[in-house]
């Protein structure tokens, strides 16, 4: 218990104290010794608590729910001045719909349910709160060395806003740690709006003008989204008279059409957050904040809030009514259409940021699904996106400041001129989409269960989308692995910190991979037991499970004793005998010389990114619009019947 | 049953590669035979792969080398999880690891025309993947096991109820193959507007490797189409056998009556008659078992 | 030991300055008339894959450079074969003044066919001929690889020159075959 509130407070704590420490090497000290804390915390929790699995608290006290009232209505009006400022009413509206909503709610019904437990933590949160606080402090430690070359390539004379970045950051952390643990649904639309706020803060650091506006379609979007969240709230405490996660769950095993109602506006907020279609265009937008800012809303926060909600939910939406088949079909969905349009892209953040888009669709497929082998695979996928794709982010991060380019086709030759981070990022990519990484061992189970589920869209959606990923994804790696003769290592200017991260999130992937069999059996297996009450199956065999692990084995080891030794005579490629000797110029006509470039395939014809948005959004629109349409008539006629 | 696992194993590591090079070599004749040639000997494929292996050691680039090593080892893994009676979506992610690391290969040198031939091949493999993949699930959904063993040992032929799967796997063999209409990335006849496409710069044992692989990866192939017919009795083995050395025959001459399509028809019909014959059929087996 | 160089010799066909008669001649031989894959003979158009190197025309200022440069891509052992009289010795273009003469004035041949244009048996010939010095050449190959691994890569192409034919033997060879093919 007392660890927990100590995941939550610290790093709270810490960042108002990184507001006030203003100069470069107190930060340095302060982010690192901190960040070690929470990490070595978050170990020292999932210790704690791995043994017993799920642990309830009651930490009960009316004082905490009204502190949380008064920061809640102090950030509502925040929220509608600063977005009246902005003129952006909808922001505005949103607000001023929920929040007093909420209030009204606790102080009138809320105030009468008995809440037995607030807080929780079982074996779901330790992956949670492991996540958060390793990957999501590595990025903030990577962010020390990235801000500092980011002031420098600010104008002169532009603000140091560094304190109020970090601050954010860690609040950040410090929110999604409550996010996970918290039991009474209240609380977790508290921590939930924070984390809508943070990221508002976050991705409008800049303060340019597309940095603000994209800052309030993120706002606007996960406003909406805290809206169903709002919602979702009232109809759990008015009709199931209860607010707590647990009680709805178990309520749920039951009725699981009736609680289907509620977890349908939840689900829906989660979607929102998860960046699902039609609202992928906010993840999107974010894509202008500082690389460290993507990285941590992509893997450890933000958008792991709504596939964790999501995952929490999947044992009502499981149980084939229709809030699951909304959620698993938006899942799909946009699973296929994200990875479309990844193809079409040429900014490799915005590349990664559909990627990110497309997995958590599958997350959240896996989670309207709602077997148990679909749980597992979704819970695998949070924890392997969360590694990879922070690690990619970082990479791109540095090299976007050593490059000067976040594009795919200016990293010609990065195998020459930052072999060590082209390598990382190699390893990312490859432990994206292939066999025997991480990513790939999640599709195999995701799919496996996606047919268990006979749903047939949904099979011809990752089927589809499978095909698409590898191609985005090769055509990427093999722009890194090409080796372009000539090119100097410029890789000295990069700091520390970061080719640190690096390394540690390398590491974290291989490991990860080598070890997911015992992550499986210890962690996911008796969390599935608890929750789907018995496994019946789905997950995949343990013989399978040997053959990955031997094959990253082999991998591995192939790559240290081969790569980079061959001893054979090295020689000029094939330019129709016109090589000018370079591999990089060939004799044209009248011997000039004409140097030739390489770029990717993009396919703007077949995956453009505005015609896949445009058929994704209808599709996702019309499957949100019948679920909660479907939803909200059986509530009326309901209630209409009690009445 | 291990013994049988094993012995399995090591008939494919000793007998795919001869049985590879062999339809290789008849595949030359007939086609010589179809244009009324004498053609090369039957052996020629060994002969070829033989002198590859005589030549100069060069490369490129040092790294191009172990990507070629892992596809060849990936390539011969997939085979031999499949011959072992292992889970047939484990099978399908190994070969796609091989034929990512052949393009990562192929990119590694920087060559224009390695280059265009691995995003062509990057092209085949973003078509024929949908395809391959309901196929494994449609055995999966009529058989209800994923695992090899499993779908040889039960009593009934997969053929018929999985009859539009299996139009559609021939089909994208063409593609797997590479052969024309379809024989993008690389070909073994005398297009040459890309050189050697994929393998440009594969020099001396680097290709003689490749070639190896491709005869694992075929009669890995046929073997999928083997499994279409193979039940517990001794005839839906020899239809299989048949069956299977048939359809390497029709690609064949499939190769020989077409000329090379552009990128967007092969992408294009393969994905449509994924959706049609596939996804249709997977849906048919879904109600129906 | 014969080598399997010998059994599969694969081709790759440079137009140096030809009028383009020798190179329907090259490829008169692939056609079902001479079938030279009965050989195992491809013409597989890449340097890299290649062991006889086909040059027909004569060479140039403008293309000494890549005549050159493609034999130098081609993996030991490999022979060149001197199509058509052009390839020859420059033939009727010899004295102008931008050719150079014949192949062998920028790397060595094994095999000369003279012909305007040369015939496709003669073509043939010549590449089997070819064969006997990618055989010796192999051997050698062979003999020097159970030398240390640095002196073998460096010799090969020492050895190549070594069994570089007199290119007026060859000549006379070669026109023996014109005469017999031209006898059928």
């Amino acid at each position: 218990m007392g660890t927990i509130c100590f995941l939550i407070f610290f790093p709270m704590v810490i960042a108002f104290i990184l507001l006030i420490a203003k100069a470069d090497k107190a930060r340095d000290v302060i982010v690192i010794a901190s960040s070690i804390i929470i990490a070595a915390m978050s170990i020292v929790v999932a210790i704690q608590f791995a043994r017993g699995g799920s642990e309830f608290f009651s930490f009960n006290g009316e004082i905490v729910n009204y502190i949380m009232m008064v920061i809640e209505a102090g950030l509502c009006i925040y929220i509608i001045i600063t977005a009246c400022k902005h003129k952006k009413w909808l922001a505005a509206i949103f607000a001023i719909i929920q929040t007093p909503l909420v209030m009204w709610f606790e102080l009138t019904k809320g105030h009468h349910i008995e809440v037995e437990s607030n807080m929780y933590i079982d074996r779901l949160s330790i992956i949670m709160i492991l996540i958060i606080g390793i990957i999501g402090t590595l990025i903030c430690i990577y962010a020390l060395g990235y801000m500092k070359d980011f002031q420098h390539h600010e104008p002169k004379g532009a603000k140091d806003r560094r304190p109020w970045f970090f601050f954010v950051m860690f609040l950040f952390l410090g929110a999604m740690c409550g996010l996970v643990t918290s039991n009474n649904m209240i609380w977790m639309y508290f921590f939930w709006e924070i984390t809508s706020l943070s990221s508002f803060w976050l991705i409008g650091y800049t303060k340019t003008e597309e940095a603000t506006n994209n800052a309030f379609r993120a706002l606007i979007m996960n406003l909406l989204g805290g809206l169903g969240f709002a919602v979702g709230i009232v109809i759990l405490g008015t009709v199931f008279q209860t607010v707590e996660l647990s009680t709805m769950l178990l309520v749920g095993s039951v009725y699981g059409d009736l609680v289907a109602i509620p977890a349908a506006f939840f689900a829906f907020a989660g979607i929102t957050k998860a960046a699902q279609m039609p609202f992928n265009s906010w993840l999107l937008g974010a894509m202008v904040a500082p690389t460290p800012t993507s990285a941590l809303l992509h893997s450890s926060t933000m958008v792991k809030a709504g596939v964790f909600l999501v995952i929490k939910l999947a044992p009502v939406l499981g149980m084939n009514n229709f809030a699951g088949i909304m959620v698993m079909m938006v899942g799909g969905i946009t699973f296929l259409f994200a990875s479309c349009a990844a193809i079409s892209q040429v900014n490799a953040k915005r590349v990664l940021a559909y990627s990110t888009i497309a997995n958590l669709g599958l997350i959240v497929a896996c989670g309207g699904v709602g077997s148990a082998g679909a749980v597992w695979a979704g819970i695998m996928l949070i924890i392997f996106h969360a590694i990879t794709k922070s690690l990619l982010f970082l990479c791109v991060g540095t090299a976007e400041h050593h490059i000067g380019s976040r594009m795919i086709e200016d990293m010609d030759g990065l195998f020459n001129r930052m072999p060590k981070l082209a390598m990382c990022m190699i390893i990312g990519i490859a432990g994206m989409f292939i066999a025997p990484f991480g990513m790939l061992i999640s599709k195999w189970a995701c799919m496996v269960s996606f047919v268990d589920s006979g749903n047939i869209l949904l099979i011809g959606c990752i089927c589809f989308g499978s095909a698409v990923t590898a191609f985005y994804w090769l055509k990427w790696m093999g722009k890194l692995t090409a080796v372009v003769a000539g090119e100097e290592s410029i890789e000295t200017g990069v700091h520390k910190t970061e080719s640190a991260v690096h390394f540690i999130l390398v590491a974290l992937v291989i490991l990860v991979c080598l070890i997911f069999p015992l992550i499986s059996s210890y962690m996911l297996v008796p969390y599935l037991e608890v929750v789907f009450g018995g496994l019946s199956g789905g997950i995949m065999s343990s013989g399978n499970m040997t053959i990955m692990v031997i094959m990253i084995a082999v991998l591995v080891l192939l790559a240290a004793m081969f790569f980079g030794k061959s001893k054979k005579k090295q020689v000029p490629i094939y330019l129709a005998g016109a090589n000018t000797g370079d591999n990089r110029t060939y004799y044209g006509s009248m011997q000039k010389e004409y140097e030739f470039t390489l770029r990717n395939w993009h396919m703007e014809k077949y995956f453009g990114e505005h015609k896949m948005n445009v058929v994704g959004d209808i599709l996702c629109i019309a499957m949100l619009v019948i679920g909660i349409g479907y939803m909200v008539a059986t509530l009326v006629s309901l209630l209409g019947g009690v009445a | 049953m291990i013994v049988k696992t094993v012995i399995s194993i090591i008939a494919y590591l000793v007998l795919a590669p001869l049985l590879g090079g062999l339809l290789a070599g008849l595949e030359r004749k007939l086609s010589a035979k179809m244009q009324r040639r004498v053609g090369p000997p039957v052996l020629q494929p060994f002969y070829d792969v033989f002198k590859l292996f005589e030549k100069e050691r060069m490369a490129p680039t040092r790294f191009q080398d172990f990507y070629v090593l892992i596809f060849v080892v990936f390539v011969i893994a997939s085979g031999v999880i499949f011959f072992a009676g292992g889970d047939l979506l484990l099978v399908i992610f190994t070969l796609t690891v091989a034929t990512a690391f052949l393009i990562v290969a192929a990119y590694s040198s920087n060559s224009p025309y390695a280059e265009v031939g691995a995003e062509r091949e990057l092209l085949a493999m973003m078509a024929y993947e949908p395809m391959v993949l309901l196929t494994v699930i449609g055995f999966y959904m009529y058989q209800g096991s994923f695992n090899v063993r499993d779908i040889l040992g039960s009593d009934t032929m997969a053929f018929l109820p999985m009859i539009g799967l299996f139009i559609g796997w021939i089909f994208i063999l063409t593609l797997k193959f590479r052969k024309s209409p379809f024989d993008l990335s690389m070909s073994h006849h005398a297009h040459q507007e890309l050189v050697r496409g994929l393998t440009t710069e594969f020099i001396g044992r680097t290709m003689g490797f490749v070639e190896i692989s491709h005869w694992y990866e075929n009669v890995f192939l046929l073997g999928f189409v083997f499994l279409f017919f193979a039940n517990g009795t001794a005839w839906g083995w020899v239809i299989g056998i048949v069956v299977a050395i048939a359809a390497y025959f029709v690609e064949v001459y499939i190769d020989n009556c077409f000329a090379r399509m552009k990128w967007q028809f092969a992408f294009k019909s393969s994905w449509i008659i994924a959706v049609v014959l596939g996804m249709i059929n997977v849906f048919v087996l879904y109600l129906c078992f | 030991m014969s080598a399997y160089v010998t059994k599969s010799p694969w081709v790759v066909h440079y137009d140096g300055s030809s009028c383009n008669g020798c190179d329907i001649e090259v490829l008169a031989c692939l056609t079902p008339m001479y079938d030279v894959e009965r050989f195992g003979i491809i013409n597989c158009g890449n340097p890299k894959h290649a062991d006889v190197f086909l040059v027909t025309g004569s060479v140039n200022e403008q293309n000494k450079g890549i005549v050159k440069q493609i034999y130098e891509q081609m993996p030991e052992p490999k022979v060149v074969v001197a199509v058509g009289i052009c390839a020859c010795s420059g033939g009727i273009f010899k004295d102008c003044y931008n050719v150079l003469g014949g192949v062998d004035q920028v790397i060595p041949v094994d095999a000369y066919v003279p012909g305007c244009a040369a015939r496709p048996e003669a073509i043939i010939d010549a590449v089997v001929k070819g064969l006997g010095v990618l055989q010796a050449k192999r051997d050698a190959m062979v003999n020097k690889l159970e030398v240390p691994a640095e002196e073998a890569a460096e010799e090969p192409a020492e050895a190549a020159e070594e069994a570089v034919e007199e290119p007026a033997e060859a000549v006379e060879e070669a026109t023996e075959v014109v005469e017999e093919g031209g006898k059928e």
